[in-house]
């Protein structure tokens, strides 16, 4: 899977969960700072990217996901 | 066999209500970030001098007087409750003696956030075994006195009240109206909610929580339809544990039960632990948001981890 097709499924999730449309999902986005979603909505996004993407984000991890980027660099790395 | 079904509910909240800004007072938190959180604008919490029994107490009251019957006519009382302030003596055997039900079959149960649909499912096999006739369950808890009111991630969800039901046979031509319980643990997950000492405070690591009680709970409350033989799409009210409205919502969307049918006492009751599902219930019936004769899912989960739930008839 490409970055832009995770980026894309990602976005998706995003807008699912958080109500946050897709094109304001950039991957320089800070999700508390830019995009208001919360820890808990984080867990949420982490469990639905799971089931998208078969990668599992553990708690422990994160919390050091702080940008879309940072999503998409860990999807791609464990994919 | 004769089947059990659940005649009444009854519900009881201490007088003292504290809102968020009441909170706010006390630890660094806003009631924008509580509703937003947890989904509570406002609980009650009991007078330093009201116990779990007494709660119970009150509640139990309430459930027998709506059932239409005798104090005498009840054989087992079982509390769920992880909560009171001594483990010994049981607060089910004070409670019935205070509700002049003379000498039944009476033990607490502690499964925490779990424990009343434990308890629902306890009641159900016992007047099926025919060792009960009649049996008042109740949820009773005082979790303020467990919290730590410094501790912001747990005294904002935390509170107390009781709820009971009782139970008794179904007629010989009635179908079962408590379904069969499906219950199950994760002990491996002990350390996620937990009470340290005797003087301990409740911890919770609230996002491994959120993360099991949103991904492992919704195929439990499925099998629990799938063994009384309906789909979610028939459930009339859904009741799961008030842990985080966020979470009864998640659950919800997972089952796909549409949003009026699905409980949310929490908002005006916070967290009571394994007081919530009753307490909720009673409400609903008192608000005429149950439908006599059609199905209710009600699922518990927390501490443990554990989990229970069943399919009742709604009475």
């Amino acid at each position: 899977m490409t970055d832009q097709e995770i980026l894309a499924g990602l976005a998706e999730i995003i807008d699912e969960i958080a109500g946050v449309p897709a094109d304001e999902v950039t991957p320089d986005k800070n999700f508390v700072d830019d995009l208001d979603i919360d820890s808990l909505s984080m867990v949420e996004i982490a469990v639905a990217a799971q089931d998208k993407f078969g990668v599992e984000i553990p708690d422990e991890q994160l919390k050091d996901l702080k940008t879309v980027q940072d999503v998409v660099n860990f999807v791609s790395k464990n994919s | 066999m004769t089947g059990a079904k659940v005649l009444a509910f009854g519900g009881y909240q201490p007088d003292r209500v504290v809102t968020n800004d009441d909170l706010a007072k006390l630890v660094d938190t806003s009631d924008e970030w509580i509703r937003a959180r947890v989904g509570i604008e406002s609980r009650r919490i009991a007078a330093d001098d009201e116990s779990v029994t007494d709660m119970a107490e009150a509640a139990g009251a309430k459930a027998l007087a709506a059932s239409g019957l005798a104090p005498s006519a009840i054989d087992l009382v079982i509390v769920a409750t992880c909560s009171p302030l001594v483990p010994m003596p049981s607060v089910a055997a004070t409670t019935a003696y205070r509700l002049g039900i003379i000498a039944p079959g009476a033990f607490d149960l502690n499964a925490a956030c779990a424990g009343f649909c434990y308890a629902m499912g306890t009641a159900a096999h016992a007047v099926m075994a025919g060792s009960a006739r009649n049996v008042l369950v109740i949820g009773a808890e005082k979790m303020s006195s467990w919290v730590d009111w410094t501790d912001r991630s747990t005294c904002i969800i935390f509170a107390d009240g009781a709820g009971a039901a009782v139970v008794g046979p179904c007629a010989d031509d009635e179908p079962p109206g408590i379904g069969p319980v499906v219950w199950g643990s994760a002990g491996d997950m002990s350390d996620k909610i937990t009470v340290t000492g005797r003087t301990g405070a409740m911890q919770q690591d609230g996002q491994a929580v959120f993360r099991w009680a949103t991904t492992a709970i919704h195929p439990v409350a499925r099998e629990a339809c799938t063994r009384a033989g309906v789909t979610p799409a028939d459930i009339t009210a859904f009741v799961p544990h008030q842990a985080n409205l966020r979470i009864v919502e998640a659950i919800a969307k997972k089952l796909g039960i549409p949003r009026d049918r699905v409980a949310d006492d929490i908002t005006h009751a916070g967290n009571t632990s394994s007081a919530s599902i009753p307490l909720a219930l009673s409400r609903m019936a008192e608000q005429g948001r149950l439908q006599p004769g059609t199905p209710g899912l009600l699922i518990g989960f927390g501490a443990g981890l554990s989990y229970a739930a069943q399919v009742i008839t709604l009475p």
